[in-house]
C-alpha cells in the first residue's frame, strides 16, 4: 500500500479542546482513487478530523500532507489554490439559504475561476446538476427541496469544480433507508465518473458498506483499527463488534 | 485578584469585539474588494430600510410638533415651533431614532443571518469555497450600514421635517415657503455637520456588533435567536453612548 501514491497523508495528528483531547496522535493514509471510511461514535473527533484536512481547524500538533503539500506550511492564497482541488461535502449540506440553486453552484465557479464566462458557468451548472439527476431545480431556492435533494444539490456544488479529494461528512445522516442508498450509489457513480479519492465520515454502516474500499475504527482519538469492510466486521475484538451489531 | 464571573464575561466580550474590530481595519483595506457584494448590501440595508425610517420620521415629525405646541404657547412663542422642530429633529432625534430603528430592523437581521450561516456551516462552506467569510459577509455589511445609516438620517430628517410641516398646520396655518424659512434660517452648519457625523459611527457600531454577534453564534436555534436579540440590545445601547461622546467631543470643539 505505502507504494501507491498518497492523495492525504497524516501522521500523529493531535487536536484538543481546553481539557478535551479529541484526537491523540491519528494517523491516516489515503490513497490515491480510493474511498476510505471514517466510522467512530459521535463526539470521537470524526468531524474535527477533516476539517483539520481542509483547514477550516489548526492541528495542535501532527502533519497533515494534502496531494504531497503540508497544510500547516500553505499561506491562505495557496491553501485557497489547494481548496480547489479538494471539496467538502457538509453534514447540514451547507447551501446558502438567499441563493437559488443556480447560485449556489456558481458561487464557487465565480470565485475560483474570475475569468469564466457565463456560458461555460451554464454548462458547468447544469453538468453538475445533471449528474445529480436534479436539472429541473436550477431556479429553485433550497428551502422548496426535500433534505435528499438538498444533498444531492450539495453534492453537485461539491463536484463543481472538480475536485481531486472529496471529504463527506456524514453524507447520510438524516435520511430515510431509500434515500440514503440513492445517495451511496450516487457517490460511488461519481467515484467512477471523476476518479476521485475520498474520505467518508460517517456511522451509517450501509453508507460504509456500499462505497467503502477500506475504513478506519477511530477510538480514542487513534486510529484503532482499520482494513476491508469484511475484514472489521469478522473481528471478534470486543472493542469492534458493537459496531457492526 | 479574582473578577466576579459577569464581570470577567463583559470584559471578554469587549476585548472580542475589540478584536474583531481590529480585524475589520485590517481586513478593509486589502484586496480582493467585494464590490458587488457591498453594492448588495447597501441595496438591501439602505434601500429596503427606507420605507420604514420614512414612516417613523413622519410619524416624529408630527407628534412631536402636537406635543410642543402647547408649551410654546404657554410661553407665548408658538412662532418659534418650526425653528424648535427643526433644530430638535436635525441634531438630536432624527439621527438617534433613525439609528434605533436602523438597530432593531438591520442590526437584528444581521445578527440572525450571519448567526444562522454559523450554525448551519454556510460560513465554512464559504470559506472552502476560497472566499475570505470575513470580508465577503463582515466587511460588507459593516460598511454598508456605515455608508447608509447617514444617508438614511438625512432622508429622515427631511421626512421629519416634512410631518412636522403637517403638524404645525393642524391648528393654525402656515405656508410651505414661511416654515422652511423658519426651519433653514435657525440651523446652522455646527447643527448638521456634527448630527450628520455621528451618524456614520452609529452605523458602524450598529453593523460591527451586528456581525460579532451572528459571526460568534452558537448552540443551533437558540444561539441563533440570542445574536439577533443581542445584536439589537447592544447595537442600541452603543447608539446612547456614541450620542454622549458625540456631545462632549462637539461641545470640545465649540459647535454647540
Amino acid at each position: 500500500m505505502s507504494n501507491t501514491e498518497a492523495a492525504i497523508l497524516i501522521q500523529n495528528l493531535y487536536k484538543g479542546f481546553g481539557s478535551n483531547q479529541v484526537l491523540k496522535g491519528f494517523n491516516l493514509r489515503l490513497n490515491k482513487g480510493e474511498n476510505l471510511a471514517v466510522l467512530g461514535k459521535s463526539g470521537s473527533g470524526k468531524s474535527v478530523l477533516i476539517k483539520c484536512i481542509i483547514g477550516l481547524m489548526q492541528p495542535d500538533e501532527g502533519e497533515i500532507t494534502v496531494l504531497g503539500e503540508s497544510i500547516s506550511s500553505l499561506n491562505q492564497d495557496h491553501l485557497d489554490h489547494l481548496r480547489v482541488k479538494i471539496g467538502f461535502l457538509f453534514q447540514s449540506n451547507a447551501l446558502y439559504d438567499s441563493m437559488t440553486v443556480r447560485e449556489n453552484l456558481e458561487f464557487p465557479l465565480r470565485r475560483h475561476w474570475m475569468e469564466i464566462s457565463d456560458k461555460e458557468t451554464n454548462d458547468l451548472v447544469m453538468e453538475s446538476l445533471e449528474n445529480v439527476g436534479l436539472a429541473h431545480t436550477v431556479d429553485l431556492m433550497p428551502i422548496e427541496l426535500s433534505g435528499g435533494m438538498r444533498k444531492r444539490i450539495a453534492l453537485a456544488r461539491t463536484l463543481i469544480l472538480k475536485p481531486e479529494i472529496i471529504l463527506y461528512d456524514e453524507p447520510t445522516t438524516g435520511l430515510d433507508p431509500i434515500t440514503s442508498k440513492e445517495i451511496s450509489d450516487l457517490m460511488n457513480a461519481l467515484q467512477k465518473k471523476y476518479n476521485t479519492s475520498s474520505i467518508i465520515i460517517s456511522h451509517d454502516m450501509n453508507c460504509i458498506q456500499r462505497t467503502a474500499d477500506r475504513m478506519i475504527l477511530l477510538v480514542d482519538g487513534i486510529a484503532y483499527a482499520e482494513g476491508e469492510f469484511d475484514t472489521l466486521k469478522a473481528s471478534t475484538d470486543p472493542v469492534i463488534l458493537p459496531y457492526f451489531e | 485578584m479574582t473578577l466576579p464571573p459577569n464581570t470577567k464575561r463583559f470584559l471578554e466580550e469587549a476585548g472580542a469585539i475589540a478584536q474583531f474590530t481590529g480585524r475589520f481595519f485590517r481586513e478593509v483595506f486589502r484586496p480582493r474588494y467585494e464590490w458587488s457584494a457591498f453594492i448588495q448590501q447597501c441595496y438591501m440595508i439602505g434601500y429596503k430600510s427606507l420605507p420604514l425610517v420614512g414612516l417613523t420620521g413622519f410619524i416624529m415629525g408630527l407628534v412631536l410638533t402636537m406635543q410642543l405646541r402647547p408649551s410654546l404657547i404657554d410661553y407665548g412663542v408658538e412662532s418659534e415651533l418650526p425653528a424648535m422642530v427643526g433644530i430638535a429633529i436635525v441634531r438630536e432625534i432624527g439621527p438617534v431614532i433613525t439609528a434605533l430603528i436602523f438597530a432593531g430592523k438591520i442590526g437584528s437581521s444581521i445578527g440572525a443571518e450571519l448567526g444562522s450561516m454559523k450554525v448551519t456551516e454556510q460560513i465554512d462552506a464559504m470559506e472552502v469555497s476560497g472566499t475570505n467569510p470575513f470580508k465577503y459577509l463582515v466587511v460588507t455589511r459593516v460598511l454598508a450600514t456605515t455608508f447608509m445609516l447617514p444617508i438614511l438620517v438625512l432622508l429622515g430628517d427631511a421626512i421629519s421635517l416634512y410631518g412636522a410641516y403637517l403638524g404645525v398646520n393642524i391648528k393654525a396655518t402656515t405656508s410651505f415657503s414661511l416654515y422652511y424659512t423658519q426651519v433653514f434660517n435657525n440651523l446652522s452648519f455646527s447643527d448638521v455637520l456634527p448630527a450628520f457625523v455621528k451618524s456614520f459611527f452609529f452605523g458602524f457600531a450598529i453593523g460591527i456588533i451586528g456581525c460579532f454577534k451572528g459571526f460568534h453564534s452558537s448552540k443551533g436555534t437558540e444561539g441563533v435567536g440570542r445574536s439577533a436579540n443581542s445584536s439589537v440590545v447592544l447595537g442600541s445601547l452603543m447608539v446612547f453612548i456614541i450620542d454622549l461622546i458625540a456631545v462632549q467631543v462637539t461641545d470640545i470643539l465649540g459647535f454647540n
